[in-house]
């Protein structure tokens, strides 16, 4: 009989089955994805205009909403002040996929995230569309404004934290894009203004506040003179050597404070005093004497080396490990291998304002559904404790000092005390040094904490206080208004 | 189970009320779709809806009564199987009137003919083919008589398209035939001729096919005058290839033919040799002639003729992604982006809106209906109905495989229907022609054995010596 050969053909078509299931598993499961997001893949793009996506509010205001164009393709993504938003919407390209809030909101937006589990069911047997719900960020429409006048035509990135809640009230780049101009419904025009951002060396569609990274410079000595509180050994009276010159240890090179001159009579100098002007070779000594362990734990407690998501993903501020004695030097001034994000310097001052405590910084305030009820509420998150409420307020002392009498005198507020500290960061390459400038106001019970960083500006003297301070105190005012 | 008259002994139960339930389960979830997709697509309930379902739930029923009455111990599955795997079909041509409606009226442009009418007509056509075959073919075995007679139509109707005037090029592919306002594709008809000529020849031929001349590698090998048969089969494929450039056709004839050579001879060497014919027939095709050489091109890297010759399998894929694992649902995709959506890329338009989970199922109903082919074969007593229901159940298998494999670019893409889901008359009724043979096998298969004696069992005892 032939039932054997029988079998054994129906085990080859069984094999054959195995395939076919295995093959449509990963083009349905693994490679959807990708199909998904290629260009010409038209599918996405008619199913995302044929549904309306929820917007994304500032206060009550939506900056980037669904319209109804009345054609085929039947909702339109816009965005009211497109390039003032756009480092927080980010854009949502039907050609180029989705950034920011509009990527990692996508299932809030489009209706399809669990919390709708209620209305997605009725939904189904409604046989309707899922309406999408709505995302309330924690964005301060007037500090937001301040922060993108104040970088007109520089290159740079302000964010402002609320320094109780880690609350983002204004995250801010220069140059910025105009996220209307890659959601238009015609493809010609996305691809030829998105390649044109490409080209822009200034790149404009780096996320800077979050993303970008820069040697804090100067502006990291506050984490070092928390440091050195948190030892136990300075106090804000310690008197410091602070030479012109400081020769670096096991080395031949010197570091000169920015004026090449003495920081104190007999190069001596208070901590206090080193700190209100900035006294380069006195940090170098307090790092090398801290030693480098003690320096990455203060800036660590402070959100360096770690990745937060706010939910965009935010670049990891960097500490270096393993650092021998002059690279120790060079780091305690934020110079060497140190890198931060505006954000993380913002966490920094916003920290030492709030008693020493680092919150979790968030920008989703709450998600709303299409009804508009609340459907969630972003609590407020402890990060670390790090430092001490005395150290805290003995470095709020300090740093206030750094405004009324050190130098960061453009951030003076007449009736507010504003708390702040410059820097002027040398970079690696031929590029201009990076001015800095942290803050936070009013000193005693902080509203705001705000981080300014400048990249290019055009002007010849690049200072924090030049530069920097002056759109920090614009933006602290339009917070504190 | 409804057994109407007493019988002394039952071994087997006929299974028919089984049937009945299955049958009405596909209907229901007929019904079930079609509201959904009048309601999702905002159509509303289709004003025809109870014509339609009505339509096709008296076809079903009728089927099942002529099961009952002619073929009462046939396996209960087939027939279910079947009927839900048309009615799928029948959903998603709707479906996609729906969307080509909709697209049309967006557009301005004037309304299309729907397809699904046409294809119900077509279903209570193979109805028709259906309960004639069951009823004039009483025995299976008497088809045996025809062995060459089918043979020679179906070499006919394999090479009709190539024919002056009624033969019609449609998409560079040779394989209509236009008599008057009608068209069908013979290829369908001749895959159960030539499945019928075939296991007829072969149940004849096969000892001396079998015989053994030289032994290399463990395994022997036939005599070269053998290869006679072979050699033929692998020509009129090449020539279907060539001249009607039906690469699928022309695959399914000689995949068929080899596995039922080996079927037939129990000799592995066929397999081997039937392999060595396809290589060389492929290198060929693949050399000589530009339309195999494009196939496998697009097959290669379909993104770099996203816009040209790869348009199709490309939006296909598209589609896939788009269902995801649980699919768009009914309705809620984009059928239309894929060109021939009801016909070639029907599975396209099931992946996006059903997804994984839908085609899972559906490949499991084939797997259910192939299975249940092959067991018929393996249980019915005679070596013909073996060979006949072992070749009839290989033929949908590698026809689904042929199609599914290339329309999720397992394998090149090729142009075949998929068998019931796909728009087209001469798929339809010679896919259910198909079914009745199988149904009409298995119930011999199933029977009991102690039976009144009838003439059928006459012959019986002539086949039965094997």
């Amino acid at each position: 009989m032939m039932s054997r050969q029988i079998r054994l053909i129906g085990g080859v078509l069984a094999l054959l089955l195995v395939a076919l299931l295995v093959n449509i598993t990963v083009i349905q499961v693994v490679l959807a994805r990708d199909y998904r997001e290629r260009p010409g893949n038209q599918r996405i793009l008619l199913a995302e205009y044929d549904r309306e996506r929820g917007p994304i509010l500032v206060g009550a205001n939506p900056v980037a909403k669904s319209v109804e164009t009345g054609n085929t393709l039947r909702y339109l993504r816009t965005y009211d002040d497109g390039p003032l938003y756009a480092p927080i919407t980010g854009f949502y390209s039907l050609i180029y996929g989705a950034t920011g809030l509009e990527r990692t909101e996508n299932r809030v937006l489009t209706g399809k995230s669990d919390l709708f589990f209620v209305d997605r069911i009725s939904q189904l047997f409604a046989g309707r569309q899922p309406v999408g719900g709505a995302v309330t960020t924690t964005i301060d429409a007037a500090a937001q404004v301040a922060a993108f006048k104040g970088l007109k035509g520089k290159v740079g990135a302000v964010v402002a934290i609320e320094p109780t809640t880690g609350r983002i009230l204004a995250s801010v780049q220069s140059p910025s894009f105009d996220p209307n101009l890659l959601t238009s419904q015609v493809p010609e025009t996305i691809r030829a203004y998105y390649e044109e951002l490409k080209a822009d060396p200034a790149k404009p569609l780096l996320n800077r506040p979050i993303v970008a990274l820069n040697p804090p410079g100067s502006t990291f000595k506050l984490v070092t003179t928390a440091a050195a509180l948190a030892s136990g050994l300075y106090t804000p009276d310690s008197i410091l050597p602070g030479p012109a010159f400081y020769r670096l240890p096991l080395s031949t090179s010197e570091l000169q404070n920015w004026n090449r001159k003495e920081c104190g009579p007999d190069g001596k100098v208070t901590l206090e005093r080193a700190l209100a002007i900035s006294c380069n070779t006195a940090f170098a000594w307090l790092g090398v004497q801290l030693g480098d362990e003690a320096l990455r734990r203060q800036a660590q407690l402070m959100g360096f080396d770690t990745s937060f998501q706010i939910p965009l993903k935010a670049a990891t501020s960097r500490f270096p490990a393993e650092l021998d004695a002059p690279q120790t030097a060079l780091s305690a001034i934020g110079q060497f291998d140190v890198r931060a994000t505006a954000l993380q310097m913002a966490m920094v001052g916003a920290a030492i304002g709030n008693n020493g405590v680092t919150m979790e910084p968030y920008l989703v305030q709450e998600v709303r559904g299409p009804d508009l009820a609340i459907l969630q509420t972003t609590e407020p998150t402890k990060f670390e404790a790090a430092m001490t409420p005395l150290h805290a307020a003995q470095l709020t002392e300090m740093m206030v000092n750094v405004v009324a009498n050190g130098t960061g005198s453009n951030a003076q507020i007449t009736g507010v005390q504003v708390a702040g500290k410059t820097g002027t960061a040398e970079t690696d390459n031929d590029r201009p040094a990076v001015a800095w400038f942290v803050a936070f106001a009013p000193a005693q019970n902080p509203q705001v904490a705000v981080a300014v960083v400048i990249e290019e500006s055009g002007a010849t003297e690049i200072t924090g206080n030049g530069l920097a301070a002056p759109i920090a105190r614009e933006v602290i005012k339009a917070v504190l208004r | 189970m409804s057994e109407s008259e007493p019988q002394s002994i039952r071994r087997q139960p006929s299974r028919r009320g089984t049937e009945l339930l299955l049958l009405i389960c596909a209907w229901a979830l007929g019904v079930l779709g079609t509201l959904q997709i009048g309601w999702s697509t905002g159509e509303g309930t289709p004003s025809r809806l109870w014509v339609t379902v009505g339509v096709v739930g008296v076809l079903a029923l009728v089927m099942h009564l002529v099961v009952r009455w002619k073929a009462k111990y046939a396996d209960p599955i087939l027939l279910p199987v079947a009927t839900l795997l048309t009615i799928l079909g029948l959903l998603m041509i709707y479906r996609i009137d729906v969307a080509a409606a909709q697209r049309a009226e967006r557009n301005s442009a004037p309304q299309p003919t729907p397809d699904v009418y046409a294809q119900l007509t077509w279903f209570a056509i193979a109805v028709v083919l259906f309960v004639a075959v069951l009823i004039l073919v009483k025995d299976h075995r008497r088809l045996q008589r025809y062995t060459y007679s089918f043979g020679l139509l179906g070499l006919i109707l394999l090479i009709l398209p190539l024919a002056p005037i009624i033969g019609t090029t449609v998409n560079g592919a040779t394989l209509w035939v236009r008599v008057g306002g009608l068209s069908f594709q013979p290829a369908e008809a001749a895959k159960i001729l030539l499945t019928l000529f075939f296991a007829g020849y072969l149940v004849v031929k096969r000892d001396s096919l079998a015989l053994v001349r030289t032994k290399f590698l463990g395994l022997g090998f036939p005599q070269l005058r053998d290869l006679g048969p072979l050699v033929i089969a692998w020509v009129v494929s090449l020539g279907v290839l060539v001249f009607e450039r039906d690469l699928g056709t022309s695959l399914l004839f000689f995949g068929l033919f080899i596995t039922m050579l080996y079927i037939a001879t129990q000799r592995r060497s066929w397999l081997i040799i039937g392999s060595l014919f396809f290589a060389v027939g492929a290198y060929l095709a693949y050399q000589l002639f530009e339309h195999v050489r494009n196939r496998v091109t697009v097959w290669l890297d379909p993104w770099a003729y996203a816009d040209t010759t790869g348009y199709q399998i490309v939006q296909s894929l598209y589609g896939f992604a788009n269902g995801g694992i649980m699919g768009a649902g009914l309705g809620q995709g984009f059928p239309t982006f894929v060109p021939f959506a009801n016909t070639d890329f029907i599975v396209a338009a099931i992946g996006e809106e059903l997804g994984l989970t839908g085609m899972f199922a559906l490949l499991l109903l084939y797997a259910v209906l192939i299975e249940r082919g092959l067991r018929t074969a393996v249980s019915v007593r005679d070596s013909f109905g073996q060979l006949l229901a072992a070749g009839l159940a290989i033929t949908l298998a590698l026809q689904v495989f042929v199609i599914i494999g290339g329309v999720t670019r397992l394998i090149p893409l090729t142009g075949l229907t998929t068998p019931f889901l796909s728009y087209g008359g001469s798929s339809l009724v010679a896919n259910w022609v198909i079914i009745a043979l199988l149904i009409r096998i298995s119930d011999r298969a199933r029977r009991p054995e102690v039976q009144q004696f009838d003439a059928d069992d006459a012959l019986t005892q002539v086949v039965r010596r094997v």
